[in-house]
């Protein structure tokens, strides 16, 4: 199919990228000005993009919702980032992280863009040491390693457990740096809420300003989104509180293809939700299964305080199902284990929905000082949430959405189906199949935004020179007025409910029907609920104040509008995914001992969903996965 | 848990603002400070009212969003741990007790709207120099620079700082001291920042002065309020770091 041409370079897979570069269309340098590129986004990936393409020359414009780019939900990353560098001499390669990736990924990940990530890992962190970013170091002065699920290897790089903040504040001072030279202009507090497309291709956006309600245009020679995963579909989520769907599913709407939305990770160890007023969930980092045990009660309904239960009647259940992984198998797999415990009625804690994640041999192993060095302010962290100890007693965990390995369809390029519009970070599809490895969002949204998208934009951009349309032109003024219906929409309808009350009850119903484990009956029922609760929306829903104003109401309201549809787009992909795999676990398909059950034959593919009209069914375009270098094998991590 | 809250309202910039009084009724003891204002907000929304604006985003005390002042005190109450006001639950609060809830007022922070003020000033601040010239694809490789494990330390611990403007909050001069301090500090730690050293710490001083705020008279409330527990000695080094860069661009 046409529409779905994924632009593989041709020949042996670890030569692709090589070849690939030298085969691209080069930008004269004193041409490059004369470009302008659109970022959304300031994360990892739009804010390393928007300052290596000023850094190379283009005239960049970036936009972002927060105050300030360093606010970027990036910054919440806590554990780590993986790269190929090898310098714990434990046999780790290129070849080994692009293994692990696709296998992590149950083999739903097209090979060439993750032979290219696990190529560019090390210059990741080259790049990140050499802006200053104050990774954890040994005696001797090296870079110091941990291990993360799903690998057997030590290839984590971090920075205390707040990985995530250092690196993004190193890009965000490479953007400031290009910001002070005048090649990037920043737009904070400034959301995108419309693609502009002129004859078919991406050449602007419209953005509200979030301080005064201006609607205003911006036109470039192509957009580049980099606008972070959809999470909060769940309501309850990990996430930060602003992540929405509303930039890719605004792209969506005009075409772009929506790939695989119901892969969707679901994180195995986070403090579990303690009452219907809660707001998000916290991440323990992964990185805290090196050293902490998780366990359940052997019995049902053991009510006894943890240190009461006897060794010969706890059950590890990690290490005694996956003896080789242990506690380190991968996410997909360490959520449905704990959620087993909980539903066999072996949960603990109030709600009876959490296993424990146990530090007491560590302790005793390593002293409570070297625990504490390692993970003190996860430790503070749990205390500040739960009021517990877990130096004293075992924290309490239980699995939550966390990361969305679905996203807007792109090439070898990184560019989506419709010419111009390109995709980074966690808002494209492109590296991690059905389940992400720990450690590696980070690297794919810093690889995305340094070392793939100044290489691969070329190729569009070379023969686009002068064809910029003025904002002036009547496509961008019918989406700025498309734009200022919807919210005058939203103001008058004067109904009585607010948009988050419509969110949680999306959520609460995504994670019952479409949560961990989904079934053809289920996903039935939440595609039969989803549009009633979006009609109710449309007429019920209430927004105070008006537009011209700092109106969070009305913000929340448009990004709820948003996920009332992609909530059903998700449920239709996990109902056509006649198949278990990573983290998309369909009850009907599972081996006898419960793991998930590929169908390599029907489905080793992408499906991408064209977008036909609300109310209307998407169509579903399949793009084949072709291994060449794996082999298609069962996961397993016994 | 029932409260008693006072609350700022400005509608805008340019509004007049004042103390709006509410009552937080029903709040679980386990809920964080920003759930007990998303109830009210609520409550206000149901009734027709304007639900109180403020930033937040991570809710996880990392992205430095939030910024209350509860109880005269940056991210309030601080015999408690260092945290920031998304990390604050309600459990460390009493029944019936009032609180009062402002921005974080400075000079150089104009109120936006409610609660939320305009920082970028920081913003600002770091894009005079807070940064390594190092561009992408020209790195050497990560070990060949090597750092011993107390420098990278030391390194972090400055660089910890999630830019949330406590310290220029509750200092009595609004002075960023600390903030820049962190910056300068992080960078001019390693080996990395040598070479830009004495033109980053004297553009980011210019910068600190040129944006409004104040100098640093060693009350150290500062270091008092930071969530991330930056200490006064980033102050310190900052000083000399100035101090030497001074010298340097007078004799050359
Ligand atoms: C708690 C937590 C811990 C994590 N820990 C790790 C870890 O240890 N290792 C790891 O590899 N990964 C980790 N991840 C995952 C990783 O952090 C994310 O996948 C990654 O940071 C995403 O980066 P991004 O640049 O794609 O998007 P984001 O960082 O989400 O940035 C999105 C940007 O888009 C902007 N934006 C969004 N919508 C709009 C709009 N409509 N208009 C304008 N701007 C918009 C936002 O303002 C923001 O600047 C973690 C995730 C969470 C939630
Ligand atoms: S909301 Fe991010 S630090 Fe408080």
């Amino acid at each position: 199919m046409s529409a779905l041409d994924s632009k593989i370079p041709s020949g042996p897979l670890d030569t692709k990228w090589e070849r690939f570069k030298f085969e691209s269309k080069l930008i004269n340098p004193s041409n490059k000005r004369k470009y302008e590129v659109i970022v959304v986004g300031s994360g990892l990936a739009g804010a390393s993009a928007a300052a290596t393409l000023g850094e190379l020359g283009f005239s960049v414009k970036c936009f972002c919702y927060q105050d300030s780019p360093r606010r970027a939900h990036s910054i919440a990353a806590q554990g780590g980032i993986n790269a190929a560098k090898n310098y714990q001499n434990d046999g780790d390669s290129v070849q080994r992280l692009f293994y692990d990736t696709i296998k992590g990924g149950d083999f739903r990940s097209r090979e060439a863009n993750v032979h290219r990530l696990a190529e560019v890992s090390a210059n990741i962190i080259d790049q990140c040491v050499a802006q200053g970013v104050p990774f954890a170091r040994e005696y001797g002065g090296m870079l110091a390693n941990r291990s993360f699920g799903g690998a057997q290897v030590s290839r984590t790089f971090y920075a205390r457990g707040q990985t995530g903040q250092q690196l993004l504040l190193g890009a965000y001072s490479g953007l400031n740096r290009q910001i002070a030279a005048g090649t990037v202009k920043m737009f904070p507090r400034t959301e995108m809420l419309d693609l502009v497309l002129i004859d078919g291709h991406a050449k602007g956006i419209v953005t509200r300003d979030l301080s005064t309600g201006k609607i205003q245009s911006y036109a470039a020679d192509c957009v580049i989104l980099a606008t972070g995963g959809y999470g909060n579909v769940f309501y309850l989520s990990t996430n930060a509180k602003g992540c929405n769907v509303t930039a890719t599913y605004r792209a969506h709407k005009k075409g772009a293809f929506f790939a695989n939305p119901c892969f969707t990770q679901i994180h195995p160890t986070c403090i579990p939700v303690s009452g219907d007023y809660q707001s998000k969930l916290t991440l323990m980092s992964e990185s805290l299964r090196n050293d902490g045990r998780v366990w359940a009660p052997k019995k049902k309904g053991d009510k006894r305080p943890p240190q009461q239960i006897p060794e010969d009647e706890r059950d590890y259940f990690l290490e005694r199902k996956y003896p080789s992984y242990g506690n380190l198998a991968p996410r997909d797999i360490s959520s449905r284990s704990a959620k087993e415990a909980c539903d066999e009625g072996r949960g603990v804690g109030e709600s009876g929905l959490g296993v424990y994640l146990d530090f007491a041999d560590s302790i005793k192993r390593l002293s409570e000082n070297v625990v504490r060095e390692r993970y003190g302010n996860l430790f503070e962290m749990y205390e500040q949430i739960t009021g517990e100890d877990a130096y004293k007693s075992p924290m309490r965990i239980f699995p939550a959405v966390h990361y969305t390995m679905g996203g807007l369809w792109v090439d070898y390029n990184l560019m989506s189906n419709l010419p111009g519009l390109f995709v980074l970070g966690e808002a494209n599809f492109s590296d991690h199949g059905a389940n992400r490895l720990g450690a590696s969002a980070l690297m794919q949204g810093l690889a995305d935004g340094y070392f793939v998208i100044p290489y691969t934009i070329g190729n569009y951009l070379a023969p686009q020179l002068g064809k910029r349309p003025s904002t002036d032109h009547p496509e961008f003024k019918k989406a700025e007025q498309e734009t200022r219906d919807r919210i005058n929409r939203f103001l008058s309808i004067k109904g009585r409910r607010s948009a988050d009350s419509f969110h949680r009850e999306l959520g609460l119903l995504m994670w019952d029907l479409c949560g961990m484990a989904r079934s053809e009956k289920s996903l039935q029922r939440a595609l039969n609920r989803i549009p009633t609760l979006r009609q109710e929306f449309w007429e019920n829903l209430s927004v105070t104040g008006g537009n011209e104003e700092l109106n969070q109401a009305l913000e929340k309201a448009g990004r709820v509008a948003d996920f009332l549809e992609f909530g059903e787009l998700t449920c239709l992909d996990a109902l056509e995914r006649r198949e278990s795999c990573g983290g998309h676990f369909r009850e009907e398909y599972q081996t006898p001992d419960g793991e998930a059950l590929r169908d390599d034959e029907h489905f080793a593919h992408v499906a991408a969903w064209e977008f036909n009209g609300i109310d209307k069914a998407p169509t579903r375009h399949a793009e084949q996965l072709n291994y060449e270098s794996v082999h298609l094998s069962t996961r397993s991590y016994k | 848990m029932n409260l008693k809250l006072k609350v700022w309202r400005q509608k805008s910039a340019t509004a007049e603002g004042r103390l709006a009084e509410y009552e937080a009724r029903n709040i679980p003891p386990d809920a964080s400070f920003l759930e007990m204002l998303d109830i009210l907000n609520e409550e206000l929304l149901a009734k027709g009212d304007e639900p109180i604006a403020f930033d937040h985003d991570c809710r996880e005390g990392i992205c430095g969003s939030c910024s209350l002042t509860i109880n005269g005190i940056p991210h309030g109450p601080v015999n408690l741990s260092a945290t920031t006001t998304c990390q604050l639950y309600m459990r460390k609060f009493t029944d019936g007790q009032t609180i009062y809830i402002e921005p974080f007022r400075a000079r150089s922070f104009p109120i936006v709207r409610d609660l939320i003020v305009d920082r970028s000033a920081l913003d600002r601040i770091q894009r005079s120099g807070g940064y390594v010239t190092a561009r992408a694809g020209s790195a050497p490789d990560g070990n060949a620079i090597l750092i011993p494990k107390t420098e990278a330390d030391s390194a972090m611990e400055a660089a910890a700082c999630i830019g949330c403007g406590a310290c220029v909050a509750s200092c009595p001069n609004a002075s960023a001291m600390l903030f820049v301090g962190a910056k300068v500090s992080h960078l001019n730690r390693l080996p990395q920042g040598q070479p830009e050293r004495h033109q980053r710490t004297l553009n980011m001083v210019k910068k600190m002065d040129e944006e409004g705020f104040g100098n640093c008279s060693n009350h150290y409330e500062c270091e008092a309020v930071c969530p991330a527990e930056i200490p006064v000695t980033v102050i310190t080094q900052l000083n000399r770091d100035y101090a030497a860069a001074s010298v340097s661009k007078a004799v050359s």
